[in-house]
């Protein structure tokens, strides 16, 4: 190349070489320009969306009024969307609705919705970090251990779905499996609780995977100079475990724990296919997403309440992750110190997983 | 970890100790193997079950002896079969379209977001980050009522309308892009880029020949988790998708058997097999790259 340094008007050089202030002003200007069509398209699929479901909740559906035996068109409903699901009122006041009925069923989806939560997560963290805690050590065959662990994460779920369906038929593998230790064949799909532990199973089976790559990824940032310190402090293994792996890790499993918790409230795939939302009474594994998608048949407008509580729900979650419970999902510098570089949950872990072999 | 060696030093020497820590270090190996195994058969068996059971003759759906009996290809050949109604073959393809439309469109908006996020500062840079992470935790099934709403005024809801399909996909690709493409962005040697236009390359020279070979697995990483999410979508697609553009997910969630109301489990498995296997061979192939990419969004694709 011919051309000299001075033939290079503006020189960009990183921020943090520059003095901090108004120099800043160009970049500022090309950065929210490139990030513009992100934030244009993803408020025309999710924000919009959005905001017309929140208007769309204070309509009233159209059909056959329920005091009258009319049909009626519709128009403004003021809360009384809300007030049948929360209450269960189906236009005759609390509790009208007849059990088993749609409009009875939101206490009960989200009881089973948080018990698929805590249940699926709890078994992920434990198992989670079990292997991860395996795969930490240096063995030969590492990428085939990495790479059979990656294969639930990938079936897409309707296919997992599919695959435990056939797994849990009665005459299927797990019941031939249970005649061995002399239990009797399980109506896996048709029982209340054997339908909602079919449900965990294969939730837990697909996606603990992701749970121990992103506790593995925090596990490799730990030296292992730390643990020679505490073998030669004395420190008996729950020790170090709980004085020195947990604390070390809890940023990325917090993240893990955040990102899975919110996957398991909004489940819809998995029950769906499964079960189609029944087992015992008819809707024993009938999720908050699951009981949305049935509504949408009934009547939108009510179905875009639900869907709005099902979002509050969500968004509450997330909000106590983030605030209290250490899930640092964007790591925000502290102020003053802001660096040039966005950290996003543990880029060294990143690295650390990357080049692991 | 430290190599496991014979003798540590500063424990004591004599050979009951000696004998007593080689066992001990048998046994922690042993145990780990076993580990490693459970591990291995935790996810391979029910995989294995799968492509068994698609290579079984129908007669012996519910035969349990570990390997294939009675080995078929009918399994596959009823998956591709339009007789009862189902359009496998289409589906397939109607996947490929919504995959590559979905990660091509998400990259393209995506990638520039990424490139200001990490190296850029601007105001306003953190909710902007706040909120394409809020995208990403946003519940599908919130905008399954407005958009059927919108769509079926549209009349996108009949016929060959992939953008019905193919924009809510967006949803769900294009936070995930963006995440995972800012932390590779992060870790970059942006330094090289100033390097190269010190010795006197224009800025686009720098970014196309130091930058962009350079970014490039960065890349092809993000856009096969936005291709996996795609391909795996169920809920919209289940919502929206018409019999011309049903995506294998769909497909498969309702194929159809010789009797109604009986499920067709060797001819799903052989179905499943059809769309998992490709999956399978690529995240096999580049499985370093999309751990990292996992690691890197901590997004579920």
């Amino acid at each position: 190349m011919s051309t000299t340094v001075e033939t290079v008007t503006r020189p960009s050089t990183p921020p943090s070489k520059r003095k901090r202030g108004g120099l800043n002003a160009g970049q500022g200007r090309r950065g929210l320009f490139l990030v513009l069509p992100t934030i244009v398209v993803l408020t025309v699929v999710i924000v919009y969306p959005l905001i017309s479901a929140v208007i769309l909740s204070f309509q009233k559906d159209s059909g056959l009024d329920k005091a009258t035996g009319l049909f009626v068109e519709g128009g403004p409903a003021g809360l009384s969307n809300y007030t049948h699901w929360l209450l269960a009122d189906c236009g005759t006041g609390r509790s009208s609705c007849p059990p088993g009925s749609i409009g009875s069923l939101f206490w009960p989806a989200l009881t089973i919705t948080l018990f698929f939560t805590v249940v699926s997560v709890s078994l992920e963290v434990v198992l989670g970090l079990w292997f991860a805690t395996i795969m930490n050590r240096e063995f030969r065959g590492r990428g085939l251990v990495r790479a059979a662990i990656l294969v639930p994460w990938a079936i897409p779920t309707a296919v997992t779905a599919k695959l435990w369906l056939f797994i849990f038929a009665y005459d299927g593998i797990a019941n031939h499996l249970l005649g061995f230790v002399g239990i009797s064949p399980l109506l896996w799909t048709g029982d209340a609780w054997p339908a909602r532990f079919a449900v965990i199973i294969a939730d837990v089976w697909k996606t603990t995977p992701f749970m121990a790559l992103l506790i593995l990824a925090g596990l490799q940032l730990i030296g292992s100079d730390v643990y020679e310190a505490a073998q030669i402090d004395g420190a008996t293994r729950w020790q170090t475990f709980t004085r020195i792996t947990l604390p070390m890790i809890k940023v990325p499993l917090m993240v893990a724990v955040l990102f899975r918790t919110l996957d398991v409230l909004r489940i819809f795939d998995l029950p769906w296919i499964l079960t189609g939302g029944g087992g015992g009474d008819g809707h024993a594994t009938t999720t908050l997403s699951i009981l949305v998608i049935k509504q949408i048949r009934e009547g939108f407008h009510s179905a875009s309440a639900l869907s709005t509580i099902v979002f509050l729900i969500i968004a509450f979650v997330a909000f106590l992750f983030i605030r209290f419970g250490g899930a640092d999902v964007v790591q925000r510098p502290p102020k003053g110190a802001r660096g040039d570089k966005v950290k996003l949950t543990e880029n060294p872990a990143v690295e650390a997983v990357a080049e692991g072999n | 970890m430290t190599a496991t060696t014979g003798t540590a030093p500063g424990t004591t020497t004599s050979d009951v100790a000696h004998a007593h820590h080689v066992k001990s270090e048998r046994w922690k190996n042993t145990r780990a193997y076993a580990g490693l195994a459970l591990i291995v058969i935790w996810g391979l068996a029910p995989f294995y079950w799968m492509i068994v059971t698609a290579f079984r003759d129908v007669g012996y759906t519910f035969d349990t002896t570990p390997w294939p009996t009675h080995v078929t290809l009918d399994n596959f050949k009823t998956a591709f079969s339009t007789d009862r109604g189902n359009h496998f073959a289409q589906a397939l393809g109607n996947s490929v379209i919504i995959g590559v439309v979905t990660t091509v469109l998400a990259m393209l908006v995506g990638v520039f977001a990424a490139y200001a996020l990490s190296r850029l500062h601007f105001r306003g840079k953190y909710l902007v980050l706040g909120f394409i992470l809020g995208a990403s935790m946003f519940p599908g099934v919130a905008l399954v009522s407005p958009l059927f709403q919108l769509f079926s005024s549209l009349g996108w809801l009949t016929g060959a309308n992939y953008q019905a399909l193919i924009i809510p996909d967006i949803s769900f690709a294009l936070p995930l892009t963006v995440y995972t493409l800012t932390a590779f962005f992060s870790e970059m040697p942006w330094e090289l880029e100033e390097s190269a236009r010190m010795d006197g390359c224009t800025q686009g020279q720098a970014f196309r020949k130091i930058m962009l070979p350079l970014a490039a697995p960065g890349l092809f990483t993000t856009a096969i988790l936005a291709f996996i999410s795609a391909w795996n979508e169920f809920l919209l697609a289940s919502q929206f998708a018409t019999s011309t553009t049903q995506p294998v997910t769909v497909a498969i969630a309702n194929f159809a058997g010789a009797q109604p109301h009986q499920e067709p489990y060797t001819t799903v498995m052989a179905a499943g097999t059809i769309v998992t296997v490709p999956l399978i061979i690529m995240v096999l192939f580049f499985q370093r790259a999309i751990v990292s990419g996992l690691t890197a969004g901590g997004v579920k694709g």
